[in-house]
């Protein structure tokens, strides 16, 4: 415990961090650089201090837009990880079966995010579409480009479609490291199917599940594709998550002050966020360690 | 350089961060330290708790400015509390 933490090791990380200058220290300066000036194109600024932080901190488009995106995160990972937990548990345990299930898993995973739009956007429609044909057959008036709700319960239903599998993998791999004699012991002290759950497997599952809930927010936190080909992030506004709505001040309306403004402090919330889990999951690691 | 459309004030803020970044990695080289536990309960190293401290002050000045509580550099003097509580404390 008493051991001093030797940072010398750090130097060997330097190639690693003159890549990620190019790609990412160096256009998050311009961002930044950005955020301070307003353009009208041709590579001209002028000065504008902190005035689009201040506009942006102001502006209802960009707190309802924060909302709308901290509701989707909640509301998919509500589902996913119950959902992935339970798939996870009932997925045969070992022979052809447990292959057969990984692969049939993983096949959402491997499909990129406009096909996912793309398949729900049809798979939706009223006139071709068998989801939306079949519901409207049963009589229920489905339209995702008019009714917002219907928007909503499409994009999460594809969310949770295309990511669950993801929590299943990663939950499974966490129970096939529990050993038999965990259970074993479970059986001798006649526990329930419950008390085996909590006590053995979700604690032994808390580190992949951290993982995976680190992940899953993070990816819906920043969706954009699958909403913007399957709503345009419509109607009205009711879908336009954060990406979407960065997107169409950027490069719709070229409003690049402020959406540099925006984009940074996107980028804080989501530094933060991922610093809190960072920290929760090694910590974990730590105790559990000791 | 000029696509990156650089100013004088947001040069000096790199700089500055470059800067500390610079110092803190000499200090760490020549003073290795132990991780310690504080009021979160988490280990921090000098180089958690600087992070801590940029990135609390990014929101202090953000919520500084959305609250129009006054002009800014009050808000960087708050930072420097902020900076010295978590250094002291966390």
């Amino acid at each position: 415990m008493n051991k001093t933490v030797n940072q010398k090791a750090w130097f060997l990380i330097l190639p690693v961090l003159i890549l990620v200058a190019f790609s990412a220290v160096i256009p998050l300066m311009t961002v930044v650089n950005y955020s301070v000036q307003d353009t009208f194109g041709n590579n001209q600024f002028f000065w504008a201090g902190l005035d689009w932080f201040r506009d942006m901190l102001h502006s209802d488009r960009m707190w309802n837009a924060l909302s709308r995106q901290l509701m989707f995160s909640g509301i998919i990972l509500a589902i996913e990880i119950p959902l992935g937990i339970y798939v996870a548990l009932n997925m045969p345990k070992s022979g052809f079966w447990s292959s057969f299930c990984l692969v049939l898993m993983s096949l959402p995973l491997l499909i990129p995010w406009n096909v996912v739009g793309t398949i729900w956007q049809i798979f939706g429609r009223v006139d071709i579409g068998l989801l939306g044909y079949t519901l409207d057959a049963l009589g229920i008036d489905y339209n995702y480009t008019q009714n917002s709700f219907h928007a909503w319960v499409t994009v999460i239903v594809m969310d949770v479609w295309h990511w669950t599998s993801l929590v299943a993998l990663l939950a499974f791999a966490g129970l096939r490291s529990i050993p038999d004699a965990y259970y074993q012991a479970a059986k001798i002290d006649q526990a329930s199917r419950w008390a085996v759950f909590r006590y053995i497997e979700l604690p032994k599952m808390a580190g992949v599940l951290m993982i995976a809930i680190l992940l899953r927010f993070m990816d819906s936190f920043m969706i954009y594709t699958e909403p913007f080909v399957v709503t345009g992030g419509g109607p009205g506004n009711a879908t336009t998550f954060l990406s979407i709505d960065l997107v169409k001040m950027a490069l719709g309306q070229f409003d690049l002050g402020p959406a540099a403004a925006f984009s940074l402090m996107y980028f804080l919330v989501i530094l933060v966020i991922s610093w809190v889990f960072y920290t929760v999951m090694t910590t974990l690691d730590k105790r559990e360690g000791n | 350089m000029d696509w990156m459309a650089w100013t004088w004030p947001t040069a000096t803020f790199f700089l500055v961060i470059a800067g500390l970044l610079l110092t803190f990695t000499i200090i760490a080289v020549k003073f290795p330290e132990t991780p310690r536990t504080g009021i979160l309960r988490i280990e921090t190293t000098r180089g958690d708790r600087l992070f801590i401290t940029l990135l609390g002050s990014a929101f202090i000045n953000l919520a500084w400015l959305g609250l129009g509580l006054g002009p800014q550099y009050f808000a960087l003097l708050v930072c420097l509390v902020y900076a010295a509580a978590v250094f002291r404390w966390v």
